[in-house]
């Protein structure tokens, strides 16, 4: 196993990187509301704008004050640009059931003009959404006052031409197309191709495809629902399209296994070009192998070299050109797998947490408990903890690294696994595309770092 | 382990059954002896063991059928769309502030003109990261 756990820390010294807080939004209080809880966390491709999600159906974008840009310190500030009401709760009547406005996945489409595009998506409907700017209106126009009342055209003596005044910026959203009705199951993955025209949208068990002008038009490319249901042993868990080649994506399973597709071999990719998996020993096969193997998130490198795959207990690096192994594995918090049973009693196994690179694919990051993320360096093979928590709420001062004690002596500072908070849990992460910003998620709160710099 | 013969002919019998009764036994204590270590050496085994003792009924393939379909299906069912629109209804009753009846209500003396009537409050709560 290269790079797993050495206890080498990543701060302090030579190149490594310093975290310090830069910002918390969201409300103090302990009491959440469950609409308040974030559920998803996007860059967008300048990293210009920052946009979260969350499950009361609310889209909320920041924006980078550009002001302060060259001074370094200020360079992580974010402040709120737009915020909408993305999806409502709807009733599907034909299963009887709640369809939740929880928005599950935000990709933004990259910028063609003045306005900003995202495709954001709950269980069944995606939504793409323009997000523009105004500031500027028409005045003085002839035959209306300025509060907008009609004026008695006889009353009109002289003739004005209108002129456009400034005004307060005004950011404004609306819905510009709405793809509905092409899943039977629950989406967990949209991502846009390479072409800037499709996009993918994955469920439990179907694989769509989608132009973006196009609406009552959906391809399906991939389709694991056996006749018999009876049979089905294992789910869509997370898609993506490669980031340059516009033929090919990825789609990870419930068992632990990666499939690349190619769309050029056959209308219907449910025969793989690649299938990814680690062998596995089955002297060590128990119960709960199968449920922690299950992959909760997969990120194509930005090179499109590598791709990453988000297990319960870690994370893992695959080399496309290499099928039976990852070329790395990076364990999150291996002291976990002792407290499987219990994990399991409180649906804690189940949880989803996704993972990210840096923009130079050099550092990935992935959540864990009790409101703790971790980084590991790909180069230098150093891994660190780090807690998004108020406590640590002075603007550049360097965040201390954090340790979880598995057993025996707690040292001091330390942190014992029994002590660690499972509500307290960073699924969703994101790291600014240029630089070292990232965006972390706590239940309800985002924490905006930035590293420091001497 | 080595076979020891046991003392033939004790005036006991008993004892010399119980003789025999352990000999048998040492190679049955001897192999769960080697699985208690193993279960021991691997803490998802042992965490596999705790569950199972106390769920004895938990099926024997995790990953099957029956917890599939069952994430398949997340979701609250209910009755029907009334039972649906009952259910939201009463949310929003506990979730929005109870709208104090404007004192103010202008009735019964004239007919209100739009600047009379209270603001109507925004039905949509903004969410606290923009707060």
């Amino acid at each position: 196993q290269i790079g797993s756990l050495g206890g080498g820390c990543m701060s302090g010294g030579g190149n490594d990187i310093q975290w310090c807080f830069s910002q918390v939004k969201g409300a103090v209080d302990d009491d959440v509301a469950e609409a308040d809880i974030i559920s998803t966390v996007e860059f967008n491709h300048s990293g210009e704008l920052l946009a979260t999600g969350d499950k009361g159906g609310r889209v909320v974008i920041f924006q980078q004050e550009q002001e302060n840009k060259i001074q370094s310190h200020s360079r992580g500030e974010y402040n709120v640009y737009s915020t909408f009401q993305s999806h409502e709760p709807e009733f599907d009547y034909l299963k009887s059931l709640e369809i939740e406005e929880k928005i599950n996945k935000i990709r933004w489409l990259p910028q063609k003009n003045a306005a900003q595009f995202l495709l954001s998506t709950n269980d069944k409907t995606i939504k793409l959404w323009k997000i523009s700017e105004r500031d500027k209106r028409p005045e003085g126009y002839n035959l209306k006052e300025e509060d907008g009342r009609y004026r008695d055209p006889t009353t009109v003596t002289t003739l004005r031409v209108p002129v456009f005044r400034p005004m307060d910026l005004m950011v404004e959203a609306s819905p510009r197309r709405i793809f509905a009705n092409a899943h039977t199951y629950h989406i967990n993955s949209i991502s846009i191709n390479s072409d800037y025209e499709t996009y993918l949208s994955a469920d439990d068990l179907r694989i769509n495809l989608w132009h973006l002008e196009i609406t009552d038009r959906s391809f399906n490319i991939v389709d694991i629902k056996p006749a018999n249901m009876e049979e089905l042993t294992e789910v869509i868990t997370a898609a993506e399209f490669h980031p340059n080649s516009c033929n090919t994506f990825v789609y990870s399973s419930s068992k632990g296994t990666i499939r690349l597709c190619d769309m050029r071999a056959s209308a219907l990719c449910d025969r793989h070009s690649k299938l990814f998996e680690e062998p596995e020993d089955p002297s060590n096969r128990s119960f709960f192998s199968e449920i922690i193997s299950s992959i909760s998130d997969v990120k194509f490198s930005h090179s499109g070299r590598y791709m990453m795959t988000r297990d319960y207990l870690s994370v893992k690096i695959w080399d496309l050109n290499m099928e039976n192994r990852p070329v790395e594995t990076y364990q999150v918090h291996e002291y976990l797998r002792s407290k499987l049973c219990s994990l399991y009693e409180n649906d804690c196994i189940f949880d989803k947490f996704e993972c990210c690179w840096n923009g130079s694919d050099s550092v990935v990051m992935t959540g864990s408990y009790n409101n703790f993320f971790r980084m590991f360096d790909r180069n230098t093979k150093r891994d660190i903890t780090l807690e998004a928590s108020r406590e640590n709420n002075k603007p550049r001062t360097v965040l201390k690294p954090r340790k979880v004690c598995a057993s025996g002596k707690r040292k001091k500072d330390e942190i014992s696994v029994d002590s660690l908070d499972f509500n307290k849990k960073i699924l969703h992460t994101a790291w600014h595309p240029k630089e070292n910003i990232i965006a972390v998620a706590t239940t309800n709160n985002l924490y905006i770092f930035q590293d420091k710099v001497n | 382990m080595s076979a020891e013969v046991p003392e033939a002919a004790s005036a006991e019998e008993q004892k010399s059954e119980h003789n025999l009764l352990f000999w048998f036994m040492q190679p049955l204590i001897v192999n769960s002896l080697e699985e208690m270590e193993d279960k021991v050496t691997s803490p998802e085994k042992a965490e596999e063991a705790k569950l199972k003792a106390r769920y004895p009924h938990l099926g024997q393939k995790p990953g099957g059928s029956d917890f599939l379909r069952k994430r398949l299906q997340k979701g609250q069912k209910y009755f029907d769309s009334g039972d649906y629109n009952m259910a939201k209804a009463k949310m929003k009753n506990k979730q929005l502030p109870a709208a104090a009846p404007d004192k103010t209500e202008v009735t019964g003396d004239h007919i209100p003109t739009p600047q009379d009537l209270p603001q109507r409050k925004p039905s949509l709560v903004t969410s606290k990261l923009a707060g």
